[in-house]
């Protein structure tokens, strides 16, 4: 079963969820990938210790013009539908724009002079690790000054897994990164904060997952720390409120040493395993 | 004076520091650029005198009874949007990217495209002054588009009536929204948490930043939930030639704050955080943008 945590607000505890998720029932000796989709920000593999066992480079395909064979014909240009390709057809100078180039093609199909070629360039890594036994972590990471995560992000999640459980890691919003990640889980986790901007954001993931026919549920993290419009919108909307984390210093504090919380509290570990098994019984359909 | 928050990490604190800056002067330019999670009109309630269409780019559409599913197209596609399903040519919406090249190859012309115009733009006043935010639809894509548009609004708004600071409440991430937010501002201010993950975006952060030529400030935000965390910032902040803004503690009075609609400044304004804000905002204000 694939199970994606998201949430709409930055920072409510995806990682932490994630990260502690994977460790409880990964701690039952049931083997599981984690996959971190936060291309922008990977975080996972703080928390862990593993070996890389293999890195994969994402690249896409932007055009290189020969300004010696080009004819200044303007059809790439028309093609272009990022307005990637500047030129001066007085001054015979063409260049691709690098940054808004999305490597699709369209102007070396559109090319009729043999003008245009094209090269590798790079968006960022897939690397994986293994971490003992049998459990395995995938990072996506966006090379840094790369616009878009969602080439990378969508090569960590086609890597071939060969767990039954797989957890994504999910980048913050609701804008295309997280429905390319969403798009392959069977359940979605969602997790925010009982504060008005929590809630906001909330009700935005809710709708998103509406339309996209997903099954989920919501974790409410820091849940003594604001007020009850959260969990009146829950009721009125009949999420199920899958669990609930108090603030505590203690949590934070582990955190921001990069350790697992569930790692010094064993009903924490349990209560995180608990919750999973009721996913898998409530909405188990297949492990594809 | 053009100053954008921003942090790599979601949730350390952006949008209620970018509130109290925006409630410390009676006359100010408020910009919400995290147009993916626009929160700062909950605690603004703006009126709104303009609302403009965004178009986040199109949508490739299959006439299917032109289509001869010869799948053309999907050899084509480099996005992965196109695919057979039981012998019928589908394309996925939310995986187009929208270039258009399908619908130029197809034999049949079967293909056309559509426009996504779900994105808005909104420009309004609020009790301090002017704010324009922008609202991207659910799934769709090229934000730092409107967040160009969304800052264009602002300037535009702001020489209009005369409002010297602009406050840009930034996405989280280093991504192309992250990008246009800082593009061209005076100052940027990352604020950061003491945390393994904090330092880690951080880095990222200022690595991004630092292509771009901006004064660059850091603010750490829960400097007490991890002190020897907060003291490698310190040094990180040194060792990267960075101003550190200045440190704040962790208070649940900015929970409370945001409950109640109000900025912390407006909700406490007597208190030590309060304070430790304004002077943060006179600090970066006051030194003149070293290019």
């Amino acid at each position: 079963m694939k199970i994606a945590i998201g949430s709409g607000k930055g920072g409510t505890g995806k990682t932490l969820l994630s990260t502690n998720l994977f460790y409880a029932i990964h701690k039952q000796n049931q083997k599981i990938t984690l996959v971190d989709c936060d291309s922008e920000e990977p975080n996972d593999m703080l928390f862990f210790k593993g070996e890389m066992v293999k890195t994969k480079t994402v690249t896409q395909k932007n055009p290189v013009i020969d300004s010696e064979k080009c004819v200044f014909c303007d059809k790439c240009n028309e093609w272009c539908n990022y307005n990637a390709i500047f030129y001066v057809k007085e001054k015979k100078v063409i260049r691709v724009l690098e940054d808004l180039c999305h490597g699709c093609g369209a102007c070396s199909v559109a090319c009729e002079f043999g003008a245009i070629t094209e090269k590798d360039v790079e968006l960022g890594v897939v690397n994986t690790f293994k971490v003992p036994v049998d459990s395995t972590i995938i990072e996506t990471r966006l090379k840094v000054g790369v616009y878009t995560p969602v080439p990378v992000l969508k090569a960590g999640i086609s890597e071939k897994i060969d767990t039954d459980h797989v957890i994504f890691d999910s980048p913050p919003g609701t804008s295309c990164p997280f429905i390319q990640t969403v798009e392959r889980a069977d359940y979605v986790i969602l997790i925010t904060e009982p504060t008005p901007f929590g809630l906001s954001d909330l009700r935005q993931s809710v709708e998103t997952l509406k339309t996209m026919n997903k099954k989920y549920g919501v974790v409410v993290n820091r849940a003594d720390l604001g007020d009850n419009a959260l969990y009146d919108y829950l009721k009125s909307e009949n999420i199920p409120l899958l669990m609930e984390i108090p603030f505590s210093k203690k949590i934070a504090e582990v955190y921001s040493r990069g350790e697992l919380y569930a790692e010094h509290d064993e009903a924490f570990a349990q209560q995180l395993y608990s919750l999973y098994i009721k996913i898998l019984k409530n909405h188990g359909i297949s492990s594809n | 004076m053009e100053l954008a928050v921003i942090s790599g990490k979601g949730g350390t604190g952006k949008s209620s520091i970018s509130a109290a800056f925006a409630t410390l002067s009676e006359r100010v330019m408020v910009v919400d650029c995290d147009v993916d999670a626009a929160n700062l009109y909950l605690l603004f309630h703006p009126t709104i005198h303009k609302e403009e269409i965004y178009v986040a780019g199109e949508s490739a559409i299959i006439d299917e009874s032109k289509c001869t599913d010869c799948g053309l197209c999907m050899t084509y596609c480099r996005f992965d949007a196109i695919s057979e399903v039981n012998g019928k040519i589908i394309i996925n919406e939310t995986t187009c990217d929208g270039c258009h090249l399908c619908s130029r190859i197809c034999p049949e012309q079967a293909i056309t495209m559509v426009e996504n115009n779900k994105s808005r733009m909104y420009s309004g006043d609020f009790r301090n002054g002017k704010m324009v935010y922008g609202k991207l639809a659910p799934g769709e894509e090229n934000s730092g588009k409107l967040v160009a548009m969304v800052r264009d609004e602002a300037r535009k708004t702001a020489k209009e009536n005369n409002l010297d600071t602009i406050v840009i409440d930034g996405p989280p991430g280093i991504g192309c929204a992250v990008i246009s937010s800082i593009t061209g501002v005076d100052n940027v201010l990352i604020i950061t948490e003491p945390s393994l993950s904090g330092i880690h975006d951080l880095k990222r952060t200022v690595e991004m930043t630092s292509k771009f030529n901006i004064k660059t400030w850091v603010l750490i935000n829960k400097y007490d939930l991890n002190e020897t965390a907060t003291k490698q910032i310190e040094d990180l902040c040194v060792h990267l030639n960075i101003n550190l803004a200045g440190k704040l503690p962790f208070d649940k009075k900015f929970v409370s704050a945001m409950i109640n609609c109000q900025s912390i400044v407006e909700y406490a304004p007597e208190s030590d955080v309060s304070k430790k804000i304004a002077q943060v905002f006179e600090k970066i204000n006051q030194k003149p943008a070293e290019r």
